[in-house]
């Protein structure tokens, strides 16, 4: 929403092979400091594995990633610094059902960031507060419903401090109904200058918020642009297709 | 005849326990047959049983050899300290039922269970011993009024109490060397009984827990040497019997140590015990280990918590939490496999069941005595699946 002209996430001819199965081929993107990036695509074009590669969930071959100046390469101190600076957010929310709300939000800062206890969870309170689920910190995960538990996944992984939000899908496994509320905070996060990567088939969120929209097919950037570019002016067939089968229902 | 309503069904759909015999039991000819069958003979194997538990059966072998039965040859003047331990124990325990009173479902089981040593000591033992085994039920009631009236106090100092019960234990059994020490060194062999079984048992326990993690850690492990190390020990080890480590331990060890340096026997016996559980239950952990989700280790390492923090934190409690039932049915195969020190010519409560059956007085009452020792293995193995089970609703595991 409010870039500014930083660079924050800088993609060069990213190659990715699964096997023989090339993944991702010559996927090229700059971010700036507080864009909001949306990704879309058909199933199995390799959105995922593009954002997992930016904070080294997966391994890419060929080419260069570098997040807030570090390069991910095999030097484990870079993939842990990329990973302090990056927040996660899964399509099946990956709590951890073992912790209470507030460990799963406290977990990290605590053993990660090294804060006490203390400021941990005052952080954490007012994250649960932002996300709107302040009442539910010593309840477990599996006593939430699915919109609460993302939320909890987002306050999760806002509570690292991260500059850089990847969101896979975070509304695909939900109710209709519980939609809204994840995408309400996911809004309210664009609006406050964090800098998201957003795979989402949720063309309202990405009209209303997203400054660029990056459409992938078969492991290719097939087209880029703006929501009103892409929206009104498609300049590639198979954008069109696509988009014409996701806004038909 | 005519008082009856004609609107009841008929006798054998009528609720209660008439109707349900009626239905179940004596349904057919056949049935009525069958049930009469198996009537007469549990009349006949449970009516000769109780007959040979009252009358027949000379209980006197198992009174009168107690001591032997419960400590071995551990010297008499020394004994306290074993009851000191068994004291701290009761404490413990009655401390913790205190603490959960509140969510406890059968409280009056729970309260039973610490009176359970009076029962004991009403047996024609000499008075010290009674009074001794009615201090343990003492003790316990005292534990469990103080951890109900102040539950939040005892929390932590009961948490402590069960953590550093073992080394105390060991230390009151065992001794402190060096001169002028106020507790004079018992060695081993002398230990026997219950206690020499509960030592193998707890060290075996205690020992092969983190070495078992170790493994199955290993196993999984990316680096292909301790991944080799950990698959071919555990294929080592899984791939012979208890016995036949035993043994080695007992007979081949010394072979290849130096001249003058000895291990105890009973040390030996541990390490053999806790080695092979380590094998067994490392594939248990591993099972643990492989049924958490991929999304576990991706949303910890997402969060920057390295492989070691995500394993301590996120993995292994889930797992080892999976797995608790499993843990809990290979120690009990432990503490019954610890008997086959006997074979090696250790005296444990099966041991020591064969030297007093050595002596002339006591000869033929085989039946006696291996009927009491199974029953201490049964009592002991009922109550560490029964803790188990309270532990698993502790823990909320199948609910979260
Ligand atoms: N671990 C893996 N091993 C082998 N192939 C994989 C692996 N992960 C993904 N793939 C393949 O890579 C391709 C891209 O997968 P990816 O998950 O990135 O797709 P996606 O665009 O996120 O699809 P979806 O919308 O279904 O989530 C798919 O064809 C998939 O089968
Ligand atoms: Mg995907």
């Amino acid at each position: 929403m409010s870039q500014s002209e930083e660079t924050i996430i800088k993609c060069v001819n990213v190659n990715k092979w699964y096997g023989n199965f090339h993944a991702l081929k010559d996927v090229s993107m700059e971010v700036k400091k507080g864009e909001v990036i949306v990704i879309f695509g058909p199933s199995g074009s390799g959105k995922s594995t593009f954002i997992r590669c930016i904070n080294r969930l997966e391994e890419h071959q060929k080419g260069d990633i570098i997040v807030d100046g570090i390069e991910l390469s095999h030097d484990v101190r870079n993939i842990e610094k990329v990973r302090m600076e990056t927040g996660m957010v899964f399509q099946q929310f990956n709590l951890f059902p073992h912790l209470t709300v507030m460990q799963n939000v406290t977990l990290a800062p605590i053993q990660v960031r090294k804060w006490d206890k203390a400021k941990a969870e005052e952080v954490a309170a007012q994250l649960l507060a932002r996300v709107g689920i302040p009442e539910q910190a010593n309840k477990f995960p599996g006593q939430l419903s699915g919109g609460q538990q993302q939320r909890v996944a987002i306050a999760r992984a806002l509570a690292m401090q991260p500059k850089i939000m990847l969101f896979d899908e975070p509304t695909s496994a939900l109710d209709p109904e519980m939609i809204k509320e994840v995408l309400d905070v996911m809004v309210e996060l664009a609006k406050s200058g964090m800098t998201m990567l957003v795979v989402t088939h949720e063309m309202g969120f990405a009209r209303a918020v997203a400054d660029r929209m990056f459409f992938f097919d078969k492991g290719q950037i097939v087209e880029s642009g703006t929501p009103q570019d892409i929206f009104k002016a498609p300049k590639e067939a198979r954008t069109k297709l696509f988009l014409s089968q996701i806004l038909s229902h | 005849m005519t008082e009856i309503p004609s609107s009841l069904p008929p006798l054998s759909e009528r609720p209660g326990a008439l109707g349900w015999m009626r239905r179940n039991l004596f349904s057919t000819w056949g049935n009525s047959l069958l049930t009469l069958l198996s009537a007469a003979f549990l009349v006949w194997a449970i009516g000769g049983l109780l007959v040979w538990i009252f009358s027949a059966a000379e209980w006197r072998v198992v009174l009168v050899n107690m001591r032997l039965v419960m400590v071995g040859q551990y010297p008499v003047a020394l004994v306290w300290r074993i009851w000191v331990a068994m004291y701290f124990l009761a404490f413990l325990i009655g401390n913790t039922v205190g603490l959960r009173m509140e969510k406890t479902t059968r409280k009056g089981l729970a309260v039973g269970l610490l009176f359970s040593p009076l029962v004991f000591a009403l047996f024609s033992f000499s008075l010290e011993a009674r009074l001794a085994i009615a201090g343990l039920s003492l003790i316990a009631l005292a534990g469990w009024w103080l951890g109900s009236r102040w539950p939040q106090a005892f929390r932590r100092p009961v948490l402590i109490g069960w953590i550093i019960y073992f080394p105390v234990f060991m230390l009151l059994v065992r001794g402190v060397s060096g001169e002028g020490s106020p507790m004079e060194v018992v060695e081993s062999n002398l230990w026997g009984g219950l206690l020499l079984t509960f030592m193998l048992t707890v060290v075996g326990i205690v020992f092969s827990f983190p070495l078992g993690v170790f493994l199955a850690l290993g196993r999984r492990s990316q680096l292909p040497v301790v991944r080799w190390f950990s698959v071919g020990y555990i294929e080592l080890v899984r791939g012979v019997p208890l016995i036949t480590i035993l043994f080695m331990a007992q007979l081949m060890l010394p072979l290849f140590l130096p001249t003058g340096l000895t291990i105890d026997r009973v040390i030996r016996a541990m390490v053999g015990i806790t080695l092979f559980s380590a094998a067994y239950l490392a594939e248990n952990v591993r099972g643990g280990l492989q049924a958490i989700p991929k999304g576990q280790f991706e949303a910890a390492h997402a969060l920057g918590l390295s492989g070691f923090q995500s394993m301590l934190y996120i993995i292994l409690p889930q797992a080892l939490r999976l797995v608790i039932p499993i843990l809990v049915g290979q120690f009990i195969a432990l503490f019954k496999d610890t008997s086959l020190v006997a074979i090696v010519g250790l005296f444990d409560l099966l041991g020591i069941a064969k030297t007093v059956l050595a002596q002339p007085e006591f000869l033929g009452l085989q039946r006696e005595v291996y009927a009491f020792i199974s029953l201490i293995y049964w009592v002991l193995s009922y109550a560490m699946s029964y803790f188990s089970q309270r532990l698993e609703v502790a823990l909320g595991v199948g609910e979260r």
